[in-house]
C-alpha cells in the first residue's frame, strides 16, 4: 500500500484540498496530521482511497464524495457527508448538525452523538442506499424530510428513551427507515412517522451494521437487538391533500 | 349542489354546422372537455373542465370551436369580484390552499412599460447594425479588480472562470419533471446552437443531455435531486437555488404522480415518491453558510465553474445581493415577482416579492456604491417578455437576463396557467407519454432559435439607434432610459430621469 503523510497545521483548506486531490491520484492512503478546522476534506473525490485524519476537520467533510473512506480520530463538525454518493466516513467522537445532508449512498459511522437535522433529505435510488450509524444520541429533527436510506441509533450510554433523540423525529419523512434502540416517546415524534414491527430482515440489516460499528470502535459490550424500534414514513406522499387547483 | 357552485371559467362554443364529427377535439383534450354522443351523433362539451389552452381550437380541421370567457355574471361589485368569490367557493369546498401556475397575473405596475429608450439624433450618430459590427456577446463571471502583467507582457492575474454568451440571454431553470423531456431537449439543443446556456432546474440532468454540458447550468437546490459529482462537472456553471420569484420563501414539491421511471432515474429517487424541496437549505442560515455551500461546489469541481446564486426579489434584496457577492458567488440571479412557476400557492405568487425592475436597479446601485459591482455578474429574471425589456434591463445594470415563460410560449405554450395539473395539452408541462409526444423537439428547437435570433437582432437595432456598438457599453447606462408616468420615488429607485428632463 502506497501511503503519504501530510503535516496540515495552518494550511488553507483550498491549498490542502488541492494537495489531497493530487496525491489521491497516486497513493492508496493519505495520513493528515494536525488538521485544524480545514473544510471540504475529501470533497469531490470519486475513487477509492483511505484518508486518516488526526485533529478536527472542518465543515463539509466528504461533501459530494464518491468513493473514499475517511477516518477521523476526534470529533467532526457540521455537514459531514453532505450529498455524498459513495464511500465511508468513520468518526471516533461526535459530530455536528446536518450530518449526511441529502446523502444518497455510502456509510457514516459516528462513535458518540450527532447534532440537529442529521440525515435530512437522505434518499435512496436502486442499489444506492445510504446508512448513518450513530453510537449514542441525536439532536432535534433526526431524519427530517428523509426519503430513503437507513438511520441507526444505538443509544449507547443513554438511560432514558426521551434522551435518545431530540424533538420532531422524522418530521416530513416520506421514505427510508430508522432503527432506534428504545421506544421514542410520542412528544419527540414528528407527525409524519409511525412505528412498525421489526422483521427478521430488519434484524439482519441491524446486525450487519452493529457488527461494523463494534469493529470500527472496538466496542465490546452487547447491544440487545430485541430492544430496537423501527420507524418509517406514515405516508409516501404526505402533502398531497394540501392544495386545491385554482 | 348550489352551495358548491364554482362557476365555469370558460364556455366552449361549437358551430355544429361546421363540426364534421371527426372527434379530433375529443381525442386531443386531456382535460376531457369534449364528449362524443354516439346516439345523437353530436359532440358535447363539459365547460367546467376547460382551461382555455386552445388545443381543440388549433386542431379542429373546420375551425368549428371557439372558447369564450364564461358569461355567468355576479352582481357588480368592485370589491367582491367574481374571482374573489369563486376562490372562496373552491376553498370552502376542499379545505385546500389555492395552487396556481405560471407568473403573477394581477395588474401590478409593469415598469418596463413605463421606461423609454433613447436614440441618437444629429449628434453622436446612430449606427446601422446591418452594416457595422455590433457586439452582443457578454461574459458572465467575477472580474478581477485590476489586471497585472510581468515585464514580458504575460498576464499575471488569474481570471476566475467565465461563461461566454453570444447574446445576453439564457434559458431559466425549469426542471425535468415540471416540464417534459422533449421540452428539455429543445432548450438544450437551442442553447447549444445559439451559444448560450439553458438550466436543468432542480430535477437533475437526464443522461441523454450530458452531451449539451457546455451549454448547461446545473442547479443545486435544498432537495439535492440528482446532484452528484458527474452532474456538477457536466455543466458549464452551477446555480444554487435559494428562491424563486413566483414563490419567495416557498419550496418546490413535485408530486409522486409525476415521478415516472425516467424522472425517477434523473432525480435519483424511487418511482412515485414525492420530490420535496423545501424553501430553506437547512445548512444555510447566514451569508457565511452560503459561502460554505458555494465553496463546497467550487471545491468539488476544482474551481473550474462559476457558481450562481438565485434569489427571489424581496424587500431588502440589495443587502442580500451584497452578501452574496461577498460570499464568493460569481453571479447573482434576481428573480422578480412576475416570474413563472410550475406550481405555487396562489396567495404567495400574487402577493409576495417585488417588481424586478426596482430590485435590479437597487442591487446594481448598491453593488456600485460598495465598489464590488465587478465582483459579480447580475442576471435579471422574472418575466422578460421581449427584446426591449432586455435592453432596459441591461441599461438598469443587468449583465444578462433569464427567460423561461417566453421560451415556453415559443414552444407552443398558450398560457392557460394549468401546469400543475400535469395535463398540458401542448406536451410541455406534462410527463404523460401520450401528451409529451405532441411536442416535436425539432420544431420547438427551431422556434426557440427563431425567437432569440430575432430578439438579438432587435437588441442590435436598439443599440445602434442609441449610437452604441457593444452591449457592454449599455450596462448600467441609465442615461439611456427615461420614465413616463412615474413618481419621484420610483424614478429615484430606478435611477432614471423623467421623459422631458
Amino acid at each position: 500500500m502506497k501511503q503519504i503523510d501530510i503535516e496540515v497545521n495552518n494550511k488553507l483548506a483550498e491549498d490542502l484540498n488541492k494537495e489531497i486531490r493530487q496525491f489521491a491520484l497516486n497513493y492508496d492512503k493519505i495520513n493528515l496530521h494536525g488538521v485544524c478546522g480545514q473544510r471540504y476534506i475529501g470533497c469531490g473525490i470519486d475513487h477509492d482511497i483511505k484518508i486518516n485524519i488526526e485533529g478536527v476537520p472542518g465543515n463539509d467533510l466528504g461533501a459530494y464524495m464518491a468513493g473514499p473512506e475517511l477516518e477521523v480520530f476526534s470529533n467532526a463538525q457540521d455537514a459531514i457527508g453532505n450529498t455524498m454518493n459513495k464511500g465511508r466516513i468513520i468518526v471516533h467522537g461526535s459530530c455536528g448538525d446536518t450530518t449526511g445532508y441529502a446523502m444518497r449512498g455510502g456509510e457514516i459511522f459516528v462513535k458518540d452523538s450527532v447534532g440537529y437535522r442529521v440525515g435530512i433529505h437522505m434518499k435512496e435510488y436502486l442499489d444506492m442506499k445510504p446508512v448513518i450509524v450513530i453510537g449514542s444520541s441525536a439532536g432535534d429533527f433526526l431524519g427530517e424530510y428523509m426519503a430513503g436510506g437507513i438511520i441507526i441509533l444505538l443509544g449507547i450510554g443513554v438511560t432514558k428513551a426521551e434522551n435518545l433523540t431530540g424533538k420532531y423525529l422524522g418530521t416530513g419523512m416520506h421514505g427510508g427507515v430508522m432503527y432506534i434502540n428504545g421506544s421514542i416517546p410520542k412528544k419527540n415524534m414528528g407527525k409524519e412517522i409511525k412505528k412498525v414491527e421489526m422483521t427478521d430482515e430488519d434484524k439482519k440489516i441491524l446486525n450487519k451494521y452493529i457488527k461494523q460499528y463494534k469493529k470500527y470502535f472496538d466496542y465490546m459490550k452487547a447491544i440487545n437487538i430485541d430492544n430496537f424500534s423501527k420507524y418509517v414514513a406514515a405516508d409516501k406522499n404526505p402533502y398531497h391533500l394540501l392544495y386545491t387547483k385554482n | 349542489m348550489s352551495l358548491n357552485l364554482v362557476s365555469d371559467r370558460f364556455e366552449v362554443l361549437r358551430d355544429n354546422t361546421k363540426c364534421i364529427r371527426c372527434k379530433v377535439c375529443v381525442k386531443q383534450c386531456s382535460n376531457e372537455v369534449h364528449i362524443f354522443d354516439e346516439e345523437d351523433n353530436i359532440v358535447l362539451s363539459e365547460d367546467s373542465k376547460c382551461v382555455c389552452c386552445h388545443r381543440c381550437v388549433a386542431m379542429c380541421p373546420t375551425k368549428a370551436i371557439k372558447i369564450r370567457k364564461n358569461t355567468l355574471e355576479f352582481k357588480e361589485n368592485a370589491n367582491w369580484t367574481g374571482t374573489a368569490i369563486d376562490e372562496i367557493y373552491r376553498q370552502a369546498q376542499t379545505g385546500g390552499m389555492l395552487l396556481s401556475s405560471m407568473g403573477n397575473p394581477k395588474p401590478f405596475p409593469i415598469y418596463w412599460d413605463k421606461i423609454l429608450l433613447n436614440a441618437s439624433q444629429v449628434t453622436n450618430p446612430s449606427i446601422d447594425p446591418l452594416r457595422e459590427p455590433m457586439e452582443t456577446k457578454v461574459m458572465i463571471g467575477r472580474k478581477p479588480d485590476k489586471i497585472e502583467y510581468d515585464k514580458n507582457g504575460n498576464m499575471l492575474t488569474k481570471i476566475p472562470p467565465q461563461i461566454e454568451l453570444n447574446m445576453p440571454i439564457m434559458f431559466s431553470a425549469m426542471s425535468y419533471g415540471s416540464i417534459s423531456k422533449n421540452a428539455h431537449e429543445a432548450l438544450a439543443r437551442a442553447a447549444e446552437k445559439l451559444g448560450i446556456l439553458y438550466n436543468t432546474g432542480e430535477g437533475g440532468l437526464h443522461k441523454d443531455f450530458y452531451k449539451y454540458g457546455k451549454n448547461t447550468t446545473v442547479q443545486v437546490a435544498s432537495g439535492r435531486f440528482g446532484v452528484h459529482l458527474d452532474y456538477l462537472n457536466a455543466g458549464a456553471a452551477i446555480e444554487i437555488k435559494i428562491g424563486q420569484g413566483a414563490k419567495p420563501g416557498i419550496g418546490g414539491h413535485l408530486p409522486g404522480i409525476k415521478v415516472g421511471p425516467d424522472v425517477s432515474a434523473t432525480r435519483m429517487i424511487p418511482e412515485g415518491s414525492d420530490a420535496i424541496s423545501p424553501a430553506p437549505h437547512h445548512d444555510i442560515y447566514s451569508i457565511e453558510d452560503l459561502r460554505q455551500l458555494i465553496f463546497s461546489l467550487k471545491e468539488s469541481t476544482n474551481y473550474t465553474k462559476p457558481v450562481f446564486v438565485k434569489i427571489a426579489a424581496v424587500h431588502n434584496v440589495s443587502a442580500i445581493a451584497s452578501g452574496i457577492a461577498r460570499a464568493g458567488a460569481d453571479a447573482i440571479v434576481i428573480d422578480g415577482f412576475r416570474g413563472g412557476t410550475g406550481a405555487a400557492p396562489t396567495r404567495v405568487r400574487d402577493n409576495v416579492g417585488i417588481p424586478i425592475e426596482l430590485a435590479l436597479a437597487s442591487v446594481d446601485q448598491r453593488l456600485r456604491d460598495e465598489g464590488i459591482r465587478n465582483h459579480i455578474s447580475v442576471i435579471c429574471a422574472g418575466s422578460i417578455r421581449n427584446s426591449a425589456d432586455i435592453v432596459k434591463a441591461i441599461a438598469l445594470g443587468a449583465d444578462a437576463v433569464y427567460i423561461a415563460s417566453a421560451a415556453l410560449i415559443a414552444m407552443g405554450c398558450h398560457m392557460c396557467q394549468s401546469c400543475s395539473t400535469g395535463k398540458c395539452n401542448w406536451g410541455i408541462a406534462t410527463q404523460n407519454p401520450e401528451l409529451v409526444k405532441r411536442l416535436n423537439p425539432d420544431i420547438a428547437y427551431e422556434r426557440l432559435i427563431n425567437l432569440l435570433t430575432a430578439w438579438n437582432n432587435e437588441i442590435k437595432e436598439m443599440l445602434g439607434g442609441m449610437g452604441i456598438n457593444a452591449i457592454d457599453s449599455l450596462r448600467g447606462n441609465r442615461l439611456m432610459l427615461r420614465g413616463v408616468g412615474l413618481n419621484l420615488k420610483e424614478l429615484e429607485i430606478l435611477g432614471i430621469k423623467h421623459a422631458g428632463e
